[in-house]
């Protein structure tokens, strides 16, 4: 505690010593992919344009595995930044319970913020006893297959509608040589069973497993299909194919190398950059073409509590800047950057590309809690495990891959 | 003998005279004065977070270190994870194999590096070279060698060998003959360079009275030179061990574990539990099996090395 408050100490000192008015905030973030970086950009352009504060930039490298401890530590260990993103979900539920998170729910009763998100339960992962302690910016969802008109183009096959006709297309592909799903090395697999599950289980199969932490519903049909499609899956994979990002899979989609790949809206961000279009370069299918809602998950921004006597300066220009990341205006020009769906719908998208009209109509029956929503990241860490397991060893049957998921589920809290 | 019979003289004469225990408080009192912030450290930050470390694996703490106590239940879930077996396995594996090349390499490199060869620094200079960099580079570098599209593999397929393949990091099966090889390169320089300070401590007159008895030359290196060494050896070992235990960083440059589960290693499932997983429980009771094998190895060991009194000058 005492180096807590030597710590606390000097950083108040050097904070103390800041201009008067037009206060520096440092905000940590992960959002370092060429797409990512152009979207960011945007906040601080707006935040500093409006408010007249100075945006002070800390990306961090490693996503959400490498960045997210970095930034947990340095709340903890007294050294908290001025605001900072994290993904939509449960990672920062202990810190608020620990008071480390400054409460929002003044400013948020304020703007009336539960009127204009396209979703109230978007607001459930920042609820905690009541009070609001995170604005999420934007929704993003996993739910999509990417295919490649291209190496359709090749082997002369309409582009598929559907995941179903994806799979039917994989071994003309694979004897035209061209790689059937692309996929990069490390976390791009993690969000991809949790895609096939919506996809192909059904919505009833998502709420049952994440919300209801259902081990029956694991062992039932529905769960085996999408086992067996994970397993499909890893027939066509191997480790030799990998690329080191998902960057890279956006460049085999666009040269034609591999047809198809499951990975986030945000990889859209970097094939408009590589100067792709929607519909005529790639193929965008929400919900493997196949469900009709698309399960949300997004990236959220906290505003950490400042050690006691930080100028009031700063504190007010958390306030601003909490405002103003759910601004209509940074709202559009974020999201059209970043590929991903803004969170209030009030505001004009006629910008938005095939995709994300796509996207749009589907927020009408609301989103499916993620995993990222609904379990805790204990137990998204064990069944990340689990899968890469899966993806790679294939000792291990659907028969055990179930039952391996169902005692992890049955084990969540 | 001598030093025997020496010891056994002082020894009694420090218990025999009257203040035994005050003159050893006072003998030298600057330097004890002088070591206390030294004790104070090993005592708070080893001990003392060991214990704490102990403790709270014992909990069912998550991204906060504020559970209650469980027994054993992080240790049950532990073994029945099967990440976590496999990290052990590879851990042993590599381990093993590592001591052993390392240990094996780096005296030889030392032996033909004591043969009184020309350029002798400049070679020290080259081997040593890779200990200079942080595991993370050496991680980066060979995982760019190996990768089988753009390194090594593909090189030589491009230039004709369309069947050469050198796949070991796609391959689980020799995944962590990948990291033994990167590890190598990396820490067989820093082997060589103790074992010849070693060898060059060694009297010339000892190589001396080997040749006049006709001693083969690999002979003496074997069974007198090495020997000899016992101290410079002890001190590799440590060094070559304690660098195997925590190994995590080149795993995390070269393969993040992969394919699959085939490389992990146990600190990285310690770190991935405490921080991404917000498991901290979990991870303290990995750490805690990291150490209590780190202990299972070393008492013994400790034992014999430092046990009999007075056995060592």
């Amino acid at each position: 505690m005492k180096k807590f408050a030597v710590v606390a100490a000097m950083a108040t000192a050097l904070l103390g010593s800041t201009s008067v008015f037009a206060a520096d905030l440092e905000v940590t973030h992960w959002w370092t992919s060429a797409g990512e970086a152009a979207a960011v950009a945007e906040f601080a352009r707006v935040f500093e344009e409006e408010t007249g504060n100075h945006w002070v930039d800390s990306a961090l490298a490693g996503s959400g595995t490498g960045a997210n401890p970095v930034i947990i530590s340095r709340i903890i260990g007294g050294d908290p930044m001025g605001a900072t993103q994290m993904n939509t979900g449960r990672d920062a539920e202990e810190l608020i319970q620990a008071g480390l998170i400054r409460d929002l729910t003044p400013i948020a009763d304020e703007l009336g913020v539960k009127d204009f998100y396209v979703d109230a339960s978007l607001l459930d992962p920042c609820t905690y006893d009541g009070k609001i302690y995170c604005f999420p910016v934007n929704i993003h969802s996993w739910d999509w297959l990417w295919l490649s008109t291209k190496a359709y183009e090749k082997i002369g096959q309409p582009v598929p509608k559907d995941w179903n006709e994806y799979v039917a297309s994989w071994p003309a592909l694979q004897e035209a040589g061209i790689l059937p799903f692309g996929l990069a090395t490390g976390w791009p697999f993690s969000g991809i069973p949790g895609v096939l599950m919506a996809g192909i289980g059904g919505s009833d199969l998502v709420l049952a497993i994440n919300r209801d932490k259902d081990a029956e519903a694991v062992r039932g049909p529905e769960f085996r299909k999408v086992a067996e499609a994970l397993d499909s899956l890893r027939q066509v994979v191997s480790p030799e194919t990998m690329v080191p990002t998902f960057g890279d899979v956006g460049t085999q989609l666009l040269e034609g190398t591999a047809a198809g790949n499951i990975h986030g809206d945000w990889l859209q961000a970097d094939l408009q950059v590589a100067g792709g279009v929607p519909g005529e370069d790639y193929e965008c299918l929400p919900a493997l073409g196949l469900g009709d809602q698309l399960s949300g998950g997004g990236d959220s921004f906290y505003f950490p509590v400042l050690p006691e006597g930080t100028d009031q300066a700063v504190i007010d220009a958390q306030t601003a800047l909490a405002k103003t990341v759910i601004s209509p205006e940074a709202q559009l020009a974020f999201n059209l950057k970043k590929g991903s769906m803004p969170i209030r719908t009030d505001i004009d998208l006629s910008g938005a590309n095939a995709c994300m009209k796509k996207a749009l109509t589907f927020l009408d029956k609301g989103l499916l809690p993620s995993g990222d929503f609904a379990l805790s990241s204990d137990t998204q860490q064990q069944l990340q495990d689990l899968n890469t397991e899966f993806l790679d060893d294939d000792s291990i049957t659907v028969d055990d891959y179930i039952e391996r998921y169902a005692s992890i589920i049955e084990s969540a809290d | 003998m001598a030093d025997t019979a020496v010891a056994t003289r002082e020894g009694a004469a420090d218990t025999g005279r009257p203040g035994f225990l005050k003159r050893t408080l006072l003998h030298n009192l600057p330097a004890k004065i002088a070591a206390i912030p030294m004790m104070a450290a090993v005592l708070v930050v080893f001990v003392g977070c060991t214990i704490w470390t102990v403790y709270y694996s014992f909990t069912n703490s998550r991204l906060l270190p504020t559970g209650k106590f469980v027994g054993f239940d992080q240790y049950e879930r532990l073994f029945s994870t099967s990440r976590w077996n496999v990290s052990v396995t590879n851990l042993i594996t590599y381990g093993v194999m590592s001591l052993v090349f390392t240990l094996g390499i780096g005296f030889l490199l030392a032996v033909l590096m004591d043969q009184k060869i020309r350029l002798e620094s400049a070679f020290r200079t080259i081997m040593l070279y890779p200990f200079a960099l942080s595991f993370i580079v050496t991680g980066l570098v060979w995982q760019w060698i190996m990768n089988p599209t753009l390194g090594l593999q593909g090189t030589m397929r491009n230039l004709g060998w369309t069947n050469f393949t050198f796949d070991w990091i796609a391959n689980p099966r020799m995944v962590l003959f990948a990291l033994l090889i990167a590890g190598l390169w990396q820490g067989v320089g820093f082997c060589m360079v103790l074992m010849l300070a070693g060898l060059r401590g060694v009297d010339e007159e000892i190589w001396k009275a080997a040749r006049v008895d006709g001693i083969p030359t690999w002979r003496t290196y074997i069974s007198i030179v090495l020997p000899m060494m016992r101290g410079v050896l002890v001190t590799a070992v440590v060094l070559i061990g304690s660098g195997i235990v925590r190994l995590y960083d080149l795993v995390v440059a070269l393969t993040n574990g992969g394919p699959g589960i085939s490389s992990e290693v146990p600190a990285k499932y310690v770190y991935n539990y405490m921080f991404s997983g917000g498991n901290i429980g979990q991870g303290l009771a990995a750490a805690t099996m990291m150490l209590v094998t780190v202990l299972i190895i070393m008492i013994p060991w400790a034992y014999l090395e430092f046990g009999g009194k007075g056995r060592r000058a």
